[in-house]
């Protein structure tokens, strides 16, 4: 569903990506564990098509209207509703809002509101309601836990499983390897712009991971 | 591509709807800007007829400016600039949207403007080739200036860079918009006015192809 | 670094060629009947103007070529012309006036080619300034690469509304489709100062692009560091 061949990708000096490659096959959820830095941004931007790498190529099965995202920034209008915002983004790609979206994430008390007007979580919760939106075969994620309340964090690991039992790929990248492991069905370590570890998780536990991935990355 | 172009524009005139702080500042500022020229001259000195070509063509050009500065800051506000990169969309029809927006956006200042720059300075301006000269310099200016905007907002100093770039730009259909409304608020015949309607038609055409093909380089990493 | 010294002794060799054509030009060459000696402002006035305007294009052509490109030597390149063409438009803008003053009686007259050359002289201040405003080098490439592109095309229009407007500067004698009309003498002067600039803009440019390619390096190392 996903592949990356050979990409290399270096900003002035800064070699952010160096050599990656992988595949990511229906079901599949890669987890990408990795500092500050280590380029993990610039990976999930490659196999987004934001950034056209200078080296080896990403396909993304049916490309970018196949791909959601949930970044650090929600990428919604502060002065639209959630509604509004909602079906804008719709419209981008050309479809209706799924009737049970909003349910889904338990928005339909504030439907009608400002987005400005939400708290954080809620806003959140409209993020991952906007990457939803069009039905994604593919999810990319960047530090998706980040900032999320209980409720919020509890409904987008839902939405994460579903998405992965119905024959969909994820790629999650993230600094903090406690949120990730749970749903991840593939391990990856990434250190200055390489893969240094990139193996099945095999039942290994969260703090399995943590202990592996310190020796690692150390 | 029109459509989604046309989704982007909906969407930017609806947050303007919203707020509607940027259209009533800019349009306080017009009014403004009219009474301070109004004070600034010697009533007995210049007459109107030749100070009301530069009068109204300096009121809409810094105008312009304030519009087209704020015309990309809401899709940085929440990294919304890149969801409609990730989204299946021609880049182009990104920056057509933005172009119909902020073409929009102009224009009311204008009606607000135009009828303003009658009343105060007492000039005849409610005639066809005058709103088709006032709509091809702004078709041309808006175009470079919706292109310079997307670059200028990720920029320090933003405000005051879009100027910068944007006037040297702007200054050329100016002077060929001015040329027109003085030889048309004087009454002159329309042959005389040919012209300068066909270098700023040239212009347009020039400048929003180029900025069609330009746009993705801004935004493309 | 080879490349810096090649462009300083460039520019040291155009210098002192255009002391020579200036000695030439002065002792060896006519007096104009009408201006007098301001008339000798011309041999540095209308090459710098032709080379600020070519500068432009040049960084216009090398900017089109880097989008499809992303070489950083053609960044480098533009960036290097660009600031030889603010200088050589500095030059046309202070050379105007020192010879409108006696010949027109002002210094500053709102003439048509003047104030062109003054557009383009913004156009490239506005460039360099974007080029400061932008940290990403990236980023600084491509936006650059846009002005330059619109910079360039700006050009034939700059030229189209010159000969619309009513003007008190001198027509074109040197570049008109008929044969020029200045006697030898001087016409042969005249083409040698176009030669000197045109060396002097090379120097220029060297120089400056292998100044750029040197900070690059040393960002380059500052990088690694961080």
């Amino acid at each position: 569903m996903l592949q990356a061949e050979g990409l290399r990708h270096h900003f002035g000096p800064v070699r952010a990506l160096d050599d990656i490659s992988f595949t990511v096959q229906p079901g599949q959820t890669l987890a990408v564990f990795g500092p500050n830095g280590a380029g993990k941004t610039t990976l999930l931007k490659v196999l987004a098509g934001l950034i056209q790498p200078q080296q080896g190529r990403a396909h993304v099965a049916g490309g970018r209207r196949a791909i959601g995202w949930i970044g650090h920034q929600p990428q919604l209008y502060g002065q639209l509703t959630v509604l509004e915002n909602l079906r804008f983004w719709a419209s981008l790609y050309d479809v209706h809002v799924p009737a049970d979206l909003i349910a889904r994430l338990g928005l339909e008390d504030h439907a009608n509101r400002p987005v400005r007007a939400l708290s954080r979580g809620l806003v959140q919760r409209v993020a991952i309601a906007r990457a939803l939106v069009h039905d994604p075969t593919v999810l990319l994620l960047d530090e998706p836990f980040t900032g999320l309340d209980r409720i919020a964090a509890e409904a987008l690991s839902r939405l994460l499983a579903q998405h992965a039992a119905a024959g969909r790929a994820t790629v999650l990248v993230t600094h903090n390897v406690e949120e990730g492991t749970g749903l991840a069905t593939d391990v990856a370590f990434m250190r200055a712009g390489r893969f240094v570890h990139f193996a099945p998780r095999a039942g290994r536990g969260a703090q399995q991971v943590a202990d592996e991935y310190r020796r690692a990355i150390a | 591509m029109l459509r989604h172009a046309w989704a982007v524009a909906a969407k930017d005139l609806l947050v303007e709807f919203r707020s509607r702080t940027a259209i009533l500042s800019v349009a306080v500022f017009v009014v403004l800007v009219l009474v301070v020229f109004n004070f600034g001259r010697d009533p007995t000195a210049v007459s109107n007829i030749d100070l009301a070509p530069s009068i109204l063509w300096v009121t809409f050009t810094f105008a312009a400016i304030l519009a087209l500065n704020r015309a990309f800051q809401i899709e940085l506000e929440n990294q919304a600039l890149e969801g409609l990169l990730l989204a299946p969309i021609d880049r182009g029809s990104i920056y057509l949207g933005k172009l119909i927006a902020n073409l929009l956006f102009v224009v009311t200042i204008e009606v607000i403007g135009l009828p303003l720059v009658a009343l105060f300075f007492n000039v005849q301006v409610l005639l066809a080739p005058l709103v088709l000269v006032i709509a091809l310099a702004t078709v041309g200016f808006v175009a470079v200036g919706t292109l310079f905007s997307a670059m200028t907002v990720r920029t320090r100093f933003a405000e005051l860079l879009l100027p910068v770039l944007l006037l040297p730009f702007m200054i050329l259909p100016l002077t060929w918009a001015v040329q027109a409304t003085v030889r048309l608020l004087a009454a002159r015949p329309l042959s005389e006015i040919a012209g300068w309607l066909n270098m700023l038609a040239v212009y347009d055409i020039v400048f929003l192809a180029l900025a069609l093909l330009l746009f993705s380089a801004t935004v493309t990493e | 670094m080879n490349m810096l010294r090649a462009g300083r002794w460039i520019t040291f060799i155009a210098l002192l060629l255009l002391a020579g054509v200036y000695v030439r030009a002065l002792a060896f060459t006519p007096v104009e009947a009408m201006q007098g000696l301001a008339q000798k402002i011309f041999y540095v006035h209308v090459p710098a103007a032709i080379w600020a305007e070519t500068a432009m294009v040049l960084v216009g052509l090398a900017s089109a070529v880097y989008l499809f490109t992303k070489d950083p030597r053609l960044d480098r390149f533009a960036a290097a012309s660009a600031e030889v063409g603010t200088v050589f438009c500095a030059t046309v803008l202070t050379t105007g006036p020192i010879w409108g003053k006696p010949i027109w009686g002002t210094w500053w007259t709102w003439d048509a080619r003047l104030t062109l050359t003054l557009f383009l002289f913004l156009i490239y201040v506005g460039y360099l300034l974007l080029r400061g405003a932008v940290t990403d080098p990236g980023m600084r490439a491509r936006f650059a690469a846009v002005l330059g592109i619109c910079g360039m095309c700006e050009v034939p229009f700059i030229h189209l509304s010159v000969f619309m407007f009513p003007t008190l500067h001198p027509m074109p004698i040197v570049l008109k489709p008929s044969a020029p009309s200045l006697p030898w003498s001087m016409l042969s002067t005249w083409l040698m100062s176009l030669g000197v600039f045109t060396l002097l803009y090379v120097g220029f440019v060297v120089q400056r692009y292998a100044l750029s390619y040197l900070r690059e390096q040393l960002e380059t190392v500052g990088g690694s560091h961080a």
